[in-house]
């Protein structure tokens, strides 16, 4: 094989999009949202810009009962050809169906499954494997175990989450999403603890979500939890929003509140998602290159 | 682009796996399709898509049992356009050991076998590989697999990323039909392979952005010419097998 064939997987850098009716949200801790602009505009962005997958929440959708992703996702399905993950309110296995048709390639159950964990050995006989990924929200304990939770961290299920992991691989989940409630949105990095024991405990790829804001945190996460992708939001919107509206003001259909909160906007380094992905690959990490460089040499 | 009397291009939907991405990569190049099940319209489409993901078990005996497995052998016999992709892939091949042993279509002499344990150096990787890699067209000894017939990946860049959800592979049993390789870990496996108007590969190419699109313009193309070179030749009522060097610009 020639020496330019580096047989290390890529990471895989997936932007994870927070939705909340119509529009792109984002919060601390899962909560107190503010809207950033239409989720359709930022999709586009990072897949020119080399996002490896779209990650889409409904982060409402479990507290009403009800999906709104499934006309954005019709949309971004028509223009963005990479996989696109989409969890949130997803209760059947006719809501499932739905989302595929809309364009969705994978989805990521929780609460469906901690009420009924066979739901996703259903989900997996019919859909596949790879279409089911166990979605976690894992908050850390006094004691410093981790459990399993429910609506955005609202509600306590009881279930450690490595033993729920461990189960939900074997009732058929293709992947796992683990996100750390206590981490989302802080800017404070992964939580590396749960992200390597999960790396380590089963055997599908594993997805770590909550707390980038540097490109040293994706790093850390890759290397040291050695998770197989990195679910991103603040670090990622807050740069687009910044390049939209370098000045702060209302611009279009973006509301910029958060950037007039200089607490939340300095904690994040100032890069897009094609720079993170070449700084993390000079770190020693292999990422698929941003196809932006090309059509710049082209 | 295909005549429109030739009718569209079928996805066949045997109930695994999801189809309508197939579908929307087909419209974003430009090239009509429809998703079927029934045996008459893939019989007669002027090419077919075999997408899927799902165990190899199930697929096959859906395909038999509804006929689809007999309408995509006069297909090919007809020197159509086929093109699996993922489980379509394995599916083209003679067998697979998929959770016991399966007789596939042997469109492509070869079996379908399950990760030999893939590791980077001390850590044993994750099985299914879900991720981008990267495929190349050339072997170990560094002769190319490029310029056969039905090849996808010809205006293809050597080394190009694509995206892969999968735990099994397929081994051609001639090497000859191998279009491309790629490593996971210290596991080299084939990611695409050709045999007459037949390719498959074991990535998403609807799922691989821009270059996985070129390989549907590619396909619709190629679709297109197979269909001139039908109404060139009424006497035998078939499709001419595609030239040895397709494509050549």
């Amino acid at each position: 094989m020639q020496s330019v064939v580096s047989s290390k997987p890529n990471l895989r850098v997936v932007p994870r999009l927070d939705i909340k009716g119509s529009n792109l949200v984002k919060g601390i801790h899962l909560e107190g949202l503010r809207v950033l602009g239409k989720p359709e505009r930022f999709a586009r962005h990072y897949y020119e810009q080399g996002a490896d997958e779209l990650l889409y929440v409904d982060i409402v959708a479990s507290l009403y009962g009800r999906n709104n992703l499934l006309d954005i996702l019709e949309r971004t399905a028509r223009e963005i050809f990479i996989p696109l993950t989409v969890g949130g309110g997803l209760r059947t296995i006719a809501d499932i169906r739905s989302a595929l048709r809309a364009g969705a390639d994978k989805v990521a159950i929780n609460t469906a499954a901690v009420r009924c964990p066979s739901f996703l050995r259903e989900a997996a006989q019919k859909f596949g494997s790879s279409t089911v990924v166990l979605s976690i929200e894992a908050i850390k304990q006094p004691e410093g175990n981790y459990e399993a939770s429910t609506d955005n961290g609202r509600e306590r299920t009881g279930l450690d989450v490595f033993e729920w992991a461990q189960r939900g691989v074997e009732l058929g989940a293709g992947e796992v999403l683990v996100t750390s409630v206590d981490r989302e949105g802080t800017g404070l990095g992964f939580d590396l603890e749960l992200s390597r024991r999960m790396a380590e405990l089963v055997p599908v790829p594993v997805m770590a979500c909550g707390g980038a804001a540097t490109v040293e945190h994706v790093h850390q996460v890759a290397t040291i939890a050695k998770v197989q992708a990195v679910g991103i939001a603040s670090m990622l919107h807050y740069n687009l929003v910044r390049q939209i509206n370098p000045h702060g003001r209302p611009f279009g259909d973006f509301e910029t509140h958060l950037l007039q909160s200089a607490t939340i906007s300095t904690k994040f380094e100032d890069l897009s998602l094609a720079t993170l992905k070449r700084e993390l690959d000079a770190k020693g990490v292999n990422c698929r290159p941003s196809p932006v460089s090309e059509e710049v040499s082209r | 682009m295909s005549p429109a009397h030739a009718g569209p291009v079928v996805i066949v939907d045997y109930g695994l796996g999801n189809l309508y991405n197939v579908l929307r990569a087909c419209e974003a190049v430009g090239m009509a399709a429809k998703i079927t099940c029934s045996p008459d319209e893939i019989g007669s489409a002027p090419a077919a898509i075999l997408p899927g993901v799902g165990a190899f078990g199930d697929a096959i005996a859906v395909l038999q049992t509804t006929g689809m497995k007999e309408s995509l052998r006069v297909l090919m016999n007809a020197g159509k356009p086929l093109f699996g992709i993922c489980l379509g892939f394995q599916l083209l091949m003679t067998e697979s050991r998929e959770f016991g042993h399966h007789q596939g279509l042997n469109f492509i002499p070869g079996s379908v076998v399950r990760f030999d344990h893939p590791r980077d150096g001390s850590s044993a990787l994750k099985v299914p590989q879900v991720g981008w890699n990267r495929v190349w067209r050339k072997n170990t000894a560094g002769a190319s697999f490029a310029g056969r017939a039905g090849d996808l990946l010809d205006t293809t860049a050597d080394g190009e990323y694509m995206y892969f959800a999968h735990s099994f592979v397929v081994a051609p049993a001639d090497s000859e039909a191998i279009v491309s390789t790629t490593r996971y870990g210290d596991v080299e496996f084939c990611s695409s392979a050709a045999r007459g108007n037949v390719f498959g590969c074991q990535f998403h190419p609807e799922r691989s952005g821009v270059c996985g699109l070129k390989m549907y313009a590619r396909f619709a193309q190629q679709v297109g010419e197979n269909l001139d070179a039908a109404i060139q030749s009424p006497a035998t009522g078939r499709a001419l097998p595609p030239p040895a060097i397709p494509f050549a610009r």
